[in-house]
């Protein structure tokens, strides 16, 4: 194994939506600063996992951005829109934040050379209220193209991040290996943005078998950015409102594109519409069909038959153009004209894009742990972001970044200037820190724990990451309210569920890599495992039912405005996981500080 | 669902190998690329497109109802034509003009 040490100004873990637009935020914020003050360019560093052509949600493509300000609406009607979704439990500093950027970032796609659909006087073709339609298939290759071309943006692709570098609650780096290098790397960082998206495969899959990657969100984001920020500390948010997703059946491919599309309605097995009878929130549409199963009239379709051919042929192209799998469904057996759509829901995610889970974080994206920024997925507060929320995150955690760097190097001038005076050009010198950040003694420790996973075992038929993972997921389905039990948990359930995925986790200290991509495994099982036990903790304190699906808690079936009108957040402290309940914000409070 | 690749047509480029956002397919030492994790494969077809000699498939698993169908896309005169080889010989193939966006 490789050792290498790095040093940047700033560094974005995850190089998806949100990644790369902060990539290309900072380095346009830092040359209109230089500019100014004629200062040396800031060092950029993006280390991604996988690589940034692809990687990352927007991988296959999407076919809308799901958040814009369309004609005759304003940010504050996303809002409350999103604010009415998620039955009051959002931070209104964050979604005003987004909102009042969702159409100037667009406006920046559309530039970097992303189509979007227009009618005849040149205007965006709006998909209900808050969506646009666009040809998004090349989406993440449009986004990646545009951080090459960037002078002082370096990109590690294949290196995946396992830990933060935090000293007394500030962040100086983080270490990472490179999964077909050999190379394990230390890197020192002023600020770190961290943007690695959510949590999938943490719950047992709608199809576990040959097909279980087959899933709604990316199976390569394993919730590490949650993981590594829980276990030094953040503050994290609402990791007890899951995301679910209403799919097509077996290809989980999207059903938005159906409903609101060619205007199918969810119906039962009778025929009967039955989406109007439990609410059109985002949750009460997979608890509906939930209950429809339930009470035997399932399964459940979404009604196409009849749509016109020409209706079809569209159809069949949206699909290859974000989800093929449904349009080889399609091709495979009977076309959505001549068949209903059958849909499920999926197993539940952890998605702060979509719910409001994740960092606790204020209006600039800052965390609570110092010089550490969330963007995208992976912060918390603000559901319904999607693309172009990520993208605005991404730019909000950035210009926040760079000025905290800049900041730091303002300080460094000044006690550097009341020092005995060393040279003429001391004043330009002390842009670089006088000392190593991360300790030898850090590396070391690090490098020793990855050599433990990598060193041969004696017994071959010791655990493995696969069979590992498989368990936690059956735990989480059984007794943390996956598939199996409807989405439905009980406190005694829970309690199970924790001694499980505890029991789980302590047999990962024997688990063995044959090579880098197999420790990988090992981290991402570890991360998961993190994830799970906030999950956990977070659903069980919550003792109310406000979303269905996303959070049925059976001990409590009734939403308790009186006691649950808060955030539940929580903060490991001393090896426990600390349960703090917070105020929400006032209606229309625009700005939101930490209070350390 | 997940992807196969024919090595008698894969001339070693390695494309599909940088794209692929699990890093799932690697290159063997005969310069030939392989999917060493097949289950682990998403189905976001990246490495499809990317692919200059055609030399990758992709199916619905058994295990989801796929019937054996091969999948891959080309491009022809600046649109994207996706062509379904179905297992009885049929083939079917749909084009998608990238500049014009999908209607839903
Ligand atoms: C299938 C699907 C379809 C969607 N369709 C739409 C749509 O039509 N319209 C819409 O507006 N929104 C859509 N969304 C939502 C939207 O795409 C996401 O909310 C948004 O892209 C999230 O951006 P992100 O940057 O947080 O995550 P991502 O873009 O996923 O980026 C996370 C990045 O971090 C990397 N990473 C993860 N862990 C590590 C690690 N340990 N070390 C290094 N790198 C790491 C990942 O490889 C990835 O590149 C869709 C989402 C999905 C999954
Ligand atoms: S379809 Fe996507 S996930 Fe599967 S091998 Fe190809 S690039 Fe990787
Ligand atoms: S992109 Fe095609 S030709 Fe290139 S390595 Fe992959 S399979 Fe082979």
């Amino acid at each position: 194994m490789k050792i290498e040490r790095l040093k940047t100004d700033l560094l974005i873990i995850g190089g998806g939506t949100a990644g790369c637009y902060a990539a290309i935020t900072a380095a346009k914020a830092n040359a209109t600063n230089n500019a100014a003050n004629n200062a040396a360019d800031l060092k950029i560093l993006i280390v991604e996992k996988a690589n940034i052509k692809r990687s990352g949600c927007l991988a296959a493509g999407v076919n809308a951005l799901n958040a814009y300000i369309t004609e005759g609406r304003t940010p504050k009607d996303y809002v409350e829109y999103a604010k009415k979704d998620a039955d009051g439990i959002v931070r209104e500093d964050l979604l005003y934040s987004i909102s009042e950027k969702f159409n100037e970032v667009t406006a920046h796609l559309e530039k970097l050379g992303l189509v979007i659909l227009k009618d005849k006087d040149g205007k965006y073709v709006t998909r209900g209220n808050r969506n646009i339609k666009i040809n998004g298939e090349n989406i993440k290759p449009i986004l990646a193209d545009a951080v090459k071309k960037l002078d002082n943006v370096t990109v590690l692709n294949h290196v995946n991040i396992f830990d933060f570098s935090v000293h007394n609650n500030k962040i100086n780096g983080a270490f990472g290996f490179g999964i077909e290098n050999d190379t394990f790397y230390a890197i020192e960082a002023g600020a770190v943005i961290i943007a690695t998206g959510g949590a999938a495969g943490l719950y047992r899959p709608n199809n576990p078998g040959f097909s279980r990657h087959k899933m709604w969100y990316p199976p390569f984001n394993t919730g590490a950015g949650y993981a590594m920020g829980i276990r030094h500390g953040a503050e994290m948010t609402t990791f007890e409102m899951r995301f679910i997703a209403l799919r097509c059946k077996d290809t989980i491919a999207p059903t938005g594109t159906l409903a609101q599309g060619v205007g199918a309605k969810q119906v039962n097995a009778l025929g009967d519409v039955y989406e109007t009878k439990y609410g059109i929130s985002t949750s009460e549409r997979v608890y509906g069909t939930v209950a429809e199963n339930l009470e035997g009239r399932g399964p459940c379709y979404l009604r196409t038959v009849g749509i016109s051919a020409e209706q079809e042929e569209s159809l069949l192209k949206a699909y290859l153009n974000m989800a093929p799998s449904q349009t080889i469904r399609w091709l495979e057996n009977e076309t959505p004209s001549k068949a209903n759509v059958e849909i499920e829901g999926t197993e539940p995610y952890i998605v702060g894009g979509h719910t409001a889970s994740g960092y606790w974080v204020d209006t600039k994206r800052a965390t609570t742990i110092e010089g550490l920024y969330a963007a995208g997925d992976v912060a918390g507060g603000a559901p319904q972001k999607y693309v172009t929320g990520a993208l605005a995150e991404g730019e909000i955690a950035a210009k926040s970044a760079v000025s905290y760097i800049e900041g730091l190097s303002a300080l460094r001038l000044i006690r550097q200037a009341h020092q005995p005076a060393q040279g003429p050009d001391v004043q330009f010198k002390v842009a670089e820190p006088a000392e190593a950040t991360i300790k030898e003694g850090e590396v070391a420790e690090h490098v020793a724990e990855i050599k433990k996973f990598l060193d041969p075992r004696g017994d071959e038929d010791g655990d493995t990451a696969e069979r590992l993972e498989e368990e936690m997921q059956a735990a989480m389905d059984a007794y943390a309210g996956g598939i199996q039990t409807s989405y439905r948990y009980s406190e005694n359930q829970l309690a199970v569920a924790l001694e499980k995925i505890e029991g789980i986790e302590a047999r990962t200290n024997s688990l063995h890599a044959d090579d880098f991509q197999e420790l990988m495994y090992i981290y991402e099982l570890k991360e998961r495992l993190t994830v799970c036990k906030s999950v956990i903790a977070h659903l069980a304190a919550r003792k109310e039912t406000r979303w269905h699906s996303f959070a049925e808690n059976s001990d409590y079936p009734e939403k308790d405005n009186e006691h649950f009108r808060k955030y539940v957040n929580s903060r490991l402290e001393n090896g426990k996981i600390k349960i703090i309940l917070r105020e929400l914000t006032a209606e229309g409070q625009r700005t939101y500080e930490h209070q350390h | 669902m997940s992807i196969s690749i024919d090595q008698n047509v894969c001339i070693g480029c390695g494309k599909c190998h940088d794209v692929c956002p699990g890093t799932l397919i690697k290159i063997n030492e005969n310069k030939k690329a392989f999917i060493k994790y097949p289950k682990d494969c998403w189905g976001c077809t990246s490495c499809i497109k990317e692919c200059p000699v055609h030399a990758i498939r992709f199916f619905l698993g058994e295990d989801i109802g796929g019937k054996g169908s091969k999948v891959h896309t080309e491009k022809v005169n600046g649109l994207v034509r996706w062509i379904v080889e179905f297992p009885d010989g049929r083939v079917k193939s749909i084009d998608i003009d990238p500049k014009e966006s999908n209607k839903y």
